[in-house]
């Protein structure tokens, strides 16, 4: 598995679109510096960017990928390997290029701005961490789209419908329900909701550590003490490993019956 | 009036003529000061009925022996200084107070402690006094069950200076009171108000801290009111705010800052009121207009890093609403000149939707809510679209003629 | 050596594999025969565990396999489609294989069978398809394994390492091995084979001798006679 991981991350980091993937973040960083000064402005305008492309990158480029690797993991299936093996490692090798590469574009230059001596150190460190939470869980969620459809077209529609589903028709859904059920008490419901979509939680997550929770005040008694207090946030992160662990666990059981 | 030019000084202690304050009183004449030496006295209520100088020295502590009134004053021209005043209980029947003025005037409650006491100070039908110095520290733990610190009832000409008020009902109570001043007080950590009062006109609130209070400030029904270089911070709550404005009119709130409250001003009905050199800070909302409101001026004002800049839920006619900062201000400044080219709209469709619905503030910054925002930006249709800033500056203002 | 019985696959409504008995004992060349969609890949695919079987039963060694990947070292396989991760080099992926895989007995030998010392540097994404498929014959017959099994083995190649390629194949079935070739070229099935085992709907229709074959349809070479069952199998249905 360590040695599939090896080669698949060697061929994943010379990949051109990888090095498009980190350039990307590389150039969206330092263009915000530019732009303001304001490291507290440069991680809010971040939070709202990467909350949203890493997922989206994360699901094209694993399923692209995926694809790519078909007639690679018929070698590799045929040779005495156990399928766990094959596709953990394939699997790692993508999420930690995918990873490296993002921690190197929005990192490097977070650092050459005086993100190591800013008070929002913290935030930068937050924002980094949910990102990489973030292209790991999309990428899983990419393998399973890629396993289970073996039709490129009908992959690549399916990633994309669902990073558009919890990126944005979720939280269209989430917000009809709000208004609709205003008049019953909705607190308990909303923290339910919240935790099936892992880029809703990163987002409230981030706000959470960014001052926003200035606004958590408005909100009830519920909702407050629940995700203003370390309670909340040992939970959002016991949640979002759940959004890894179980993905992770259900490839490996779509690789155990699937046909190659 | 008669000038008693002998007056005398009658000490209370344990070694001296007088053991007990109660003798003191009965034995003082007019204008006499009473000095309370350092001890411990367990009293009943103590009446003063001539006009005198109470002084506490050595820390002398006076506790109310069955919890009721320790000092009611009912005479012109009386001092209290220098006094640790403790042990009034409370009381759903009457309002008892560490020291009460009753009708009178000319009186001075200085560089005292009340300590544990239902009520601090509580003036009715009072003239022409100051309340300066003093700490007045409660134990409130519930709304209900606790008094004010400082409690003006019809009264005037009243100057409440560099006092501190912590952990009781409202910090400063005012109603029908005019002409008074408020000036360099701190109130925290109330469980209601920090300061609150109603029907009471003309009067100035200067260079006050208003932090942590349950409900934040108050000021309902006045006229003619000067708020100035005050500070309100860290009212947090689902009802809360900096400062809860209801039916002011004609009056001038300058030069304060609003730091980390649900919300910065909650305006419920308010005419002909300016707005001006003030900051608000990291607040939820800045601003929240509902009600009628008239002839307002809002600017010069800097509006940084709030989640919601402003929510106007209420018809608007003749407001002025111009020139001042927005640090979410997305536009560009092509001539220099400090003031940006495109208008800044600062009402956003979620702050409606909130406003319907508290617990959408978990999609806060959510891609969905951003398209919403812009989609109603465009064309605009729960929103008002004559809420603009025509001339949005590009850096902070602050007031530089003092 | 490889003992199937009763085997049975379905791809959604398509029955590919119908209740499939087959058992290849005996060492030598087999052709694997059949016209397309007939089951041969599915059958190949599902003797090294890349399919997996509804029913029935594969032996290899006489023991199973359903679930097992160790007896794979038993068996290389040679894929129809040679691509590879395309940012590693040639020596990259022979160094990928040797690490899931060690004890590669031939891997010099075949390098200067097919005269890639001098590819062995470049990226598989610069390589043309039949440098491709030499590689893919390198990792395949680098291993000293007794079963070899090829999909469409000569794609792509030119006439020199088709000849360098046909000369290996035999030299191995000198030694004893078993080697089970899928291929559509039937010059190279009367070349090299010695058995024929043909394929058609999901069932063994014919195991045993090319000359047989021909014999038992009374006809001049094998393709014919293959034309000859195609012609009857699909009047008959």
């Amino acid at each position: 598995m360590l040695q599939i991981l090896k080669y698949s991350f060697f061929d994943m980091i010379r990949n051109r679109w990888t090095f498009v993937y980190m350039g990307f973040f590389l150039i969206l960083t330092v263009a915000l510096f530019l732009l303001s000064n304001d490291i507290t402005k440069v991680v809010l305008s971040m939070t709202n960017i990467i909350l949203y492309l890493t997922p989206l990158l994360g699901i094209l480029f694993g399923s692209m990928y995926y694809y790519n690797s078909e007639e690679f993991i018929e070698l590799l299936l045929a040779q005495p390997l156990s399928r766990n093996a094959v596709f953990t490692g394939l699997y790692l090798g993508i999420a930690s290029s995918l990873s490296i590469s993002l921690i190197l574009g929005v990192g490097l230059p977070m650092l050459f701005f005086g993100a190591l001596s800013s008070p929002e150190l913290p935030a930068v460190v937050l924002l980094l961490f949910l990102s990489v939470v973030l292209s790991i869980i999309f990428s899983l969620l990419s393998f399973i789209i890629a396993m289970k459809f073996k039709n490129r077209i009908k992959g690549f529609g399916i990633s994309i419908f669902t990073w558009l589903f919890f990126a944005i028709i979720y939280d269209g859904i989430f917000l009809l329900i709000l208004l609709l059920f205003k008049d019953y008490p909705l607190e308990k419901a909303t923290l339910g909701l919240t935790v099936f979509n892992p880029i809703d939680l990163s987002r409230i997550l981030l706000l959470l550590n960014l001052d926003e929770s200035a606004m958590m005040g408005y909100t009830g008694a519920v909702l407050q003490k629940f995700l203003g207090s370390q309670l909340g946030t040992y939970m959002i992160l016991i949640t979002l490993a759940l959004w890894i662990i179980i993905p992770f666990l259900y490839i490996l059981r779509i690789g155990k019956k699937k046909d190659i | 009036m008669s000038f008693n030019l002998l007056a005398n000084n009658i000490e209370v202690c344990k070694n001296c003529d007088f053991q007990m304050i109660e003798s003191a009183l009965a034995n003082a004449n007019r204008f006499d000061t009473i000095l309370i030496k350092g001890g411990t006295y367990k009293v009943e209520n103590l009446v003063i009925t001539k006009p005198m100088v109470l002084i506490g020295s050595e820390n002398a502590e006076i506790i109310s022996a069955s919890g009721d009134e320790i000092i009611t004053v009912i005479a012109d021209s009386v001092s209290i200084s220098g006094l640790t005043l403790s042990g009034v209980t409370t009381s759903y029947l009457k309002e008892r107070s560490a020291i009460r003025i009753k009708k009178k005037k000319h009186f001075a409650i200085h560089h005292n402690k009340i300590l544990n006491c239902f009520f601090g100070i509580y003036l009715e039908h009072a003239k022409n006094g100051s309340i300066t110095d003093n700490t007045i520290i409660g134990n409130a733990t519930t709304e209900a069950e606790s008094g004010n610190g400082i409690h003006v009832w019809y009264s005037k000409r009243i100057k409440i200076e560099r006092s501190q008020v912590e952990k009781q009902r409202d910090g400063i109570y005012f109603e029908f009171v005019d002409h008074s001043t408020i000036k360099n007080n701190l109130s925290q950590f109330n469980k209601r108000y920090g300061l609150h009062f109603m029907f009471s006109n003309n009067n100035d609130y200067v260079e006050n801290r208003f932090l942590n209070n349950g409900v934040g400030v108050a000021v309902m029904f006045s006229k003619n009111i000067l708020m100035q270089s005050n500070h309100f911070s860290n009212n947090w709550g689902s009802s809360a705010y900096g400062l809860l404005l209801k039916e002011i009119n004609d009056s001038k709130i300058l030069n304060n800052t609003f730091e980390q409250n649900t919300i910065g001003i909650f305006v419920e009905g308010s005419n002909r009121v300016t707005y001006r050199f003030n900051t608000f800070k990291r607040n939820g909302w800045a601003i929240k207009f509902s009600g009628g409101r008239e002839e307002n001026i809002f600017h010069q004002n800097n509006l940084i890093n709030n989640s919601l800049d402003l929510l106007v839920n209420t018809k608007l006619s003749s407001n002025e609403f111009h020139h001042n900062y927005w640090s979410n201000y997305s536009g560009y400044d092509l001539d220099h000149d400090g003031i940006g080219d495109i208008p800044q709209y600062p009402v956003k469709l979620f702050s409606y939707i909130l406003d319907q619905s508290p617990e959408a503030i978990v999609l806060m910054r959510s891609l969905f809510v951003d398209i919403i925002n812009f989609s109603e930006r465009v064309s605009p249709v729960f929103t008002p679209k004559e809420v603009f800033d025509a001339y949005p500056l590009m850096e902070e203002i602050h007031d530089t003629s003092n | 050596m490889i003992q199937v019985t009763n085997l049975n696959k379905r791809f959604k409504k398509n029955h590919v594999l119908r209740d499939l008995n087959l058992e290849l004992n005996q060492p030598g060349i087999t052709a694997l025969l059949g016209p397309n969609g007939s089951g041969k890949t599915t059958l190949v695919k599902s003797i090294l565990g890349l399919v997996i079987t509804d029913t029935g039963q594969i032996l290899y060694d006489s023991k199973e396999t359903k679930g097992q990947f160790l007896y794979r070292h038993q068996i290389s396989y040679l894929p129809q489609i040679a691509r590879f991760p395309e940012n590693l080099t040639g020596r990259e992926l022979l160094q990928l294989m040797k690490s899931i895989r060690p004890n590669p007995v031939k891997e010099e030998m075949l390098l200067n069978l097919f005269e890639l010392h001098k590819e062995l540097d470049k990226k598989m994404s610069e390589m043309s398809g039949g440098t491709k498929q030499k590689f893919n014959l390198v990792l395949c017959f680098m291993y000293d394994a007794p079963t070899i099994i090829l999909d469409e083995p000569s794609t792509g190649l030119d006439p020199l390492a088709l000849i360098a390629l046909k000369a290996y194949l035999i030299e191995e079935k000198k030694k004893g091995k078993q080697i089970l070739l899928i291929t559509h070229i039937l010059n190279l099935v009367e070349e090299l084979a010695d058995n024929v085992v043909f394929i058609l709907d999901g069932k063994i229709y014919y195991q045993g001798g090319i000359k047989e074959l021909i014999e038992k349809q009374q006809v001049q070479n094998l393709e014919i006679a293959i034309a000859n069952i195609l012609r009857t199998d699909a009047a008959n249905s």
